[in-house]
């Protein structure tokens, strides 16, 4: 093997690494700012809320807001009749890795008045909560939970937040974070001997557990047709008769 | 069991769901007794799964259902069964090699994901490609708009049961995967864009196949609309079927023909123009009910009028380097780099190191087929992105799957489920 391919193998058993080019994430700020209207609005409207204001390649703008005073600041953009910001084009977060915040972003677009706007929210290591944005976009319902499922940042008042893209059942913590290897926490013996094991209840969310007991029946095997929950098909619940 | 109704005893926000009983609201349990039973309306709920591998899913979707009879009382859609972390593997890949991944997301339209993720890169880096660049890959995705939109027409019918539009339209697919195999070299994963330009310039006789594509596909494309377009099982089917206001499509998200069927004239091309698409002489087709017959008569409109946009493109074609002069991006040609010492340790640079990008991130979305689709990449300047997100139009507009079924039949949740148009590869990522 050389060394070079050792290498591969060693970096997929870590998380990803900082490029050795890489100082400070954030780019130093350019001289005068184009402007903005709804940053200058911002601005007016809640003062010391607008934490820093940045504009990345070329034409974006980003409006840095402190964690606690998200949700006003983002009602009052879609509700103000001058900006209307009524279309949620994306919610995500970023991990720059190395004990730095989490970013939360928030890519916004108002149909009527074609604006775009970026806000983030930066969330200590130590404190990864912030407010849902549920009752504003509905939009941000399942981006929300793939948030959580991916960074481990929880949302407070969204109504169903649980795992959205890994099992209901995963154990190895959340995969977009830096200090996640490639390959996963557990080896991959445990990771096989953990499908393995899943019971049909594994594939369910609590609300449809709850239904299913209101109801007085089990939940069906999603994977082995006439199955219920408790009678376990040959494979455990997962592949098999398919 | 005693045939009775289950009434769930939930707070709804009147805000949220204005008049409409079906509309989905979250589950939030009060004091007291947490159901009631009414003994005396007919009906035994079950809970059932379609899916996560059934044909009408297209895919790995998942849904579980609660049923009353036939009237579908709760839809829960589970995904995430073919997730491959294409997010994660970015952030250990260069720039250039991500390429590969863009395309196994959407497979129904690949040329648009290339296109999109080179185009967010090349914006984060400052490089603006050649002219001709700007118009091949116009011509790339307007192609793979009618590519993905005729799988989309094929599979809808075939799901409720007409089965020769399927023939029609996977037989003019066929050419177009034969157009993509020529320029490519590959029929779905084509992996053709480069930062800063194509992995190669069009081979010659490229544009007249379009060409001659384009000629035959429009009578097919009639064709199809006098199987369906005033056929009575498929107006039966698809009227009233699915329907979703402007306003709610609005707050959840969707966009694409899904959004514009519901009145909301919406369209990347129109209002953030990209690559000179405000100079074309295109239309943007918007539906007024929202339901699945409008998204319907807007896909085929939009198959129209992206064959507009083809024959403007080929006109415009100019001549000149397909690639940007930049050495920062693109390696230089194979005679230089096997002849000139310069050229080759560039050559050497370029793939060992890879591309390397500034400080700085990019949010920027074009339209797709399936609608609105964001790449969101984020660099500390070296050679492999700290972040890459990929804002896919599918996973938004089949969140909003609840909101149209809840109420329906459960032959019209496979009618809406196929309406929407998703691809699970790029769901699940």
């Amino acid at each position: 093997m050389t060394d070079a391919f050792k290498k591969g193998l060693e970096g997929l058993d870590q998380g990803p690494q900082p490029s050795e080019a890489a100082g400070d994430a954030t780019p130093p700020p350019a001289g005068e700012l184009p402007p903005h209207p709804s940053v200058d609005a911002l601005r007016e409207q809640f003062g010391d809320a607008v934490l820093r204001h940045q504009v990345v390649a070329g034409d974006e703008h980003i409006v840095y807001v402190p964690p606690a005073r998200n949700l006003e600041v983002l009602q009052w953009l879609r509700d103000a009749p001058e900006h209307r910001y009524d279309f949620l084009q994306d919610l995500t977060a970023v991990d720059y890795g190395g004990g730095r915040e989490i970013q939360v972003v928030y890519q916004l677009w108002s149909i009527q008045n074609q604006l775009n706007l970026r806000v983030k929210c930066e969330l200590p290591l130590s404190a990864l909560e912030i407010d849902s944005v549920y009752h504003l976009w509905r939009a941000s319902d399942w981006l929300e939970r793939e948030v959580y499922d991916m960074f481990g940042v929880v949302f407070r008042g969204h109504p169903d937040l649980r795992r959205i893209l890994m099992p209901y059942n995963y154990a190895e913590g959340h995969p977009l974070r830096k200090d996640f290897p490639l390959r996963g926490r557990f080896s991959r013996a445990e990771q096989t001997r953990r499908a393995l094991a899943m019971k049909t209840e594994d594939h369910y969310s609590p609300m449809e557990l709850e239904i299913a007991h209101v109801l007085g029946q089990g939940v069906p095997d999603p994977f082995n047709a006439g199955e219920t929950g408790g009678q376990q098909g040959q494979f455990g619940g997962m592949g098999g008769g398919g | 069991m005693a045939l009775r109704r289950l009434v769930y005893n939930v707070t709804r926000n009147p805000e949220l769901s204005p008049g409409g009983a079906l509309v989905h609201a979250p589950v939030i349990p009060v004091a007291g007794e947490a159901y009631e039973v009414h003994e005396d309306i007919a009906g035994e709920h079950m809970l059932i799964n379609i899916g996560p591998q059934h044909p009408a899913t297209h895919g790995v979707l998942r849904l579980v259902l609660e049923l009353d009879g036939e009237t579908v009382i709760r839809c829960i859609p589970h995904i995430g069964y073919l997730h491959s972390s294409f997010e994660k593997l970015g952030e250990y890949r260069d720039w250039n090699q991500i390429i590969p991944l863009t395309d196994r997301m959407d497979y129904l339209a690949p040329l648009i994901y290339n296109c999109a993720y080179a185009m967010a890169v090349e914006k984060l880096m400052g490089v603006t490609v050649t002219e001709r660049c700007k118009v091949v890959r116009v011509i790339c995705m307007e192609m793979d708009r009618i590519f993905s939109h005729l799988l989309w027409l094929g599979t809808t019918a075939i799901d409720l049961g007409a089965f020769t539009v399927f023939l029609y339209t996977f037989q003019q697919r066929e050419k177009i995967y034969d157009l993509h195999e020529r320029f490519t070299g590959a029929r779905i994963t084509t992996s053709s864009t480069r930062i800063g330009g194509m992995m190669a310039d069009l081979p010659a006789g490229w544009i007249t196949q379009l060409n001659e594509f384009l000629d035959n596909f429009v009578p097919v494309l009639d064709e199809c609309e006098t199987l369906l377009t005033e056929n009575a099982i498929w107006v039966g089917r698809t009227q009233g079927v699915g329907s979703i206001s402007g306003e709610d499509a609005i707050n959840w998200g969707l966009s694409g023909p899904n959004l514009r069927a519901s009145g909301v004239a919406y369209d990347v091309r129109k209002d953030r123009p990209y690559y000179d698409y405000e100079t074309y002489d295109f239309d943007v087709p918007v539906g007024e009910h929202g339901d699945i017959y409008d998204r319907y008569l807007c896909r085929m409109e939009e198959m129209r009028q992206s064959v507009r946009i083809l024959r403007q493109a080929i006109e415009r074609l100019p001549g000149g380097p397909i690639n940007v002069d930049d050495p920062r991006v693109i390696l230089p040609p194979k005679t230089a780099a096997m002849n000139d010492m310069e050229s080759m340790i560039h050559h050497f640079k370029v793939v060992m190191e890879g591309v390397r990008a500034p400080v700085g991130e990019s949010w920027f979305s074009v339209e797709s087929s399936k609608g609105e689709l964001g790449m969101y990449v984020v660099s500390d300047g070296g050679s492999k992105p700290v972040r890459w997100r990929v804002r896919g139009p599918s996973f938004i507009n089949i969140a909003a799957i609840p909101h149209m079924i809840e109420g329906a039949l459960l032959s019209d949740v496979i009618a809406v489920n196929a309406s929407l148009d998703i691809v699970l590869g790029e769901i699940d990522r």
